[in-house]
């Protein structure tokens, strides 16, 4: 009784095959991940310190800091931020909670779920032609942080769809029972319960955009400026593109140095991530219903 | 057989010559009840005959679907509450609703009890601090649930028991005086010893209240209900007084299922 029979000898071979089989599936996909990441922190590492972080590029950008695009980054996207936050929810909120559920709704949370695929060159030259040229913001930073958010859009918005439709359909039922509008129920139940989720799931999709060349190249980033950004009006340097002529378009420039920029740019990514994914976390595990 | 005789003759629904269609699919035909106000009336019948269907087109919240299509007139205390005139919010102020499964809001108790009454309410006609208290405690009290959550008031009503998560359904919707309950199988998500307090509890509110109670259980409808509507495939079958409907039933359909003959 209970002795194992040729059959099962079998399908724990079986079984032993297929878990190693998949392991090495994921040792392969984070084997680049760790590499990217241990050149830069080998290679870049070195070049990191207070004053890399907090002074201006000097010496035909081969020398000195890289503070004006660490900057220029963050406006960037906060500007981007500010832009798609709202839009995105008003957007989400509409399709999700007013829209009636026909072909029409589905037609356009299929485009916009395709939307999501425009590469962002195509992004940038509309940017250039709505905002720089026809909006006559020239390029600036407010320029290429609406060109962002445009690019993002689509993806804020299924990500606060999902949140949106994370909030169990009976708390609307209950509301919409007891005599609640619709924008009651939303502003009641429905968004407080889902604002964590909606506000992560924005962040994580948006810091992303710290890392986008195309679409600020041609809208408001500048290889150079000898000065600070002062409003959304001016130009401003970006890490990415800062990235991208260290590395390939100045001469004589000390290696570790591209390497460090990528290093920060990296950080600055991974920080943003962290952030929301950390305080998402908290937030789930706060919630109970 | 009522415990208040002068509203004996008093009717809070009249519903006459109603038929319901969701799409092209006829769930109730030629519906003519009479709900007697300050009584339960319970509503049994198998399962897809059309209980829920009847129960939400009194507080109409079945035309949210957008392919609901209903003929007929349902008049609330002499009002047709189809009128192009009558709004909504107003209906659902008078016509509370309880669920199956008891969906208190993910908010604290105090503001489940509070919510509808905040909605019905006008900003200059709210109630002092104190006075909301007074509210929230009467309306808990209402429901036998004051003692067990008075401490506890600021804490979420998503972590009680599903018993006192009923309980609280049913005390959210008091503040606003409604003068009709809706139940929807209210125990069918309880315990024996919760159905028998929320039973006990639906007990007690008879009188004040009109309540229509939908329910699978034949014993509850039998000792929690005055009246008793028996319907059959979207057809109202037999409408009595619930002895009478239980112990000598006019129709053959109404014995067959009372007798457990159908499903
Ligand atoms: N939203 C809907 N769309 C289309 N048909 C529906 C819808 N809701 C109910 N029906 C149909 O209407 C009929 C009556 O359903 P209803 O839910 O009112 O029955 P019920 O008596 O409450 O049943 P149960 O005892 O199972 O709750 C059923 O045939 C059902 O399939
Ligand atoms: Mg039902």
């Amino acid at each position: 009784m209970f002795q194992e029979t040729q059959q099962n000898i079998k399908h724990k071979k079986t079984e032993r095959l297929f878990r190693i089989l998949f392991l090495m599936m994921v040792l392969l996909l984070i084997t680049p991940v760790l590499m990217i990441l241990g050149t830069l922190i080998v290679k870049g590492g070195p070049a990191i310190s207070l004053e890399f972080l907090f002074t201006n590029p000097t010496n035909g950008m081969t020398e000195g800091g890289l503070f004006p695009a660490l900057l220029g980054t963050i406006w960037l996207v906060v500007v981007a931020l500010l832009a798609s936050v709202p839009l995105g929810i008003a957007a989400a909120l509409y399709l999700s909670e007013y829209a009636p559920d026909n072909w029409l709704t589905r037609a356009i949370n299929l485009a916009i779920v395709n939307l999501a695929g425009v590469p962002s060159i195509v992004h940038a030259l509309f940017g250039v032609g709505a905002f720089v040229i026809f909006f006559d913001f020239g390029t600036s930073i407010l320029a290429a942080s609406l060109t962002l958010a445009v690019m993002t859009l689509p993806v804020v918005i299924v990500a606060t769809r999902e949140s949106l439709q994370a909030v169990p359909q009976a708390f609307r039922e209950a509301c919409w029972n007891m005599g609640a509008t619709r924008w009651q129920t939303i502003r009641r139940v429905v968004l407080p319960n889902a604002i964590s989720g909606i506000l992560t799931g924005i962040i994580l999709e948006v810091s992303r955009t710290a890392g986008e060349t195309a679409p600020i190249m041609f809208t408001g980033a500048a290889f150079y400026l000898p000065f600070l950004p002062e409003s959304v009006f001016d130009q401003t340097m970006a890490l990415a593109l800062h990235l991208f002529v260290v590395a390939t378009q100045v001469p004589n420039v000390p290696p570790s140095m591209p390497y460090g920029v990528a290093l920060v740019l990296i950080s600055i990514v991974l920080l943003f991530n962290a952030m929301s994914i950390t305080f998402r976390m908290y937030l789930r595990g706060q919630k109970k219903w | 057989m009522t415990s208040n005789g002068s509203n004996e003759n008093k009717i809070a629904i009249k519903t006459r010559n109603m038929n319901l269609w969701y799409g092209s699919f006829q769930a109730l035909f030629d519906i003519n009840l009479d709900v007697k106000e300050g009584m339960i009336t319970s509503l049994i019948g198998p399962s897809g005959c059309g209980k829920t269907t009847l129960l939400r087109s009194y507080n109409r919240i079945n035309e949210r679907l957008g392919y609901v299509r209903i003929d007929g007139s349902i008049k609330m205390f002499g009002k047709n509450i189809y009128d192009d005139d009558v709004e909504i919010s107003q209906l659902r102020q008078q016509v509370g609703m309880v669920f199956q499964r008891p969906n208190p809001l993910p908010l604290s108790i105090r503001d489940n009890i509070l919510f509808a009454w905040n909605i019905h309410t006008e900003k200059e006609n709210r109630i002092s601090r104190s006075e909301q208290e007074d509210l929230i405690e009467k309306s808990l009290r209402e429901v036998v649930l004051w003692d067990k959550v008075k401490d506890k008031l600021n804490s979420k009503a998503t972590f009680l028991s599903l018993e006192e998560q009923q309980k609280l359904c049913i005390a959210r919707l008091l503040p606003v005086k409604p003068k009709i309950l809706l139940m929807d199988e209210p125990c069918s998500a309880l315990d024996p010893k919760g159905t028998e307090a929320v039973e006990e509890l639906i007990w007690r509110l008879r009188g004040e209240y009109t309540i229509l109670i939908v329910t699978h259980n034949m014993a509850q409808a039998r000792r929690a209900s005055e009246e008793c509507v028996f319907m059959l495939m979207g057809k109202m079958i037999e409408h009595d007084r619930t002895e009478k409907v239980f112990e000598t039933p006019e129709q053959q359909e109404t014995s067959d299922y009372i007798a457990g003959r159908y499903g």
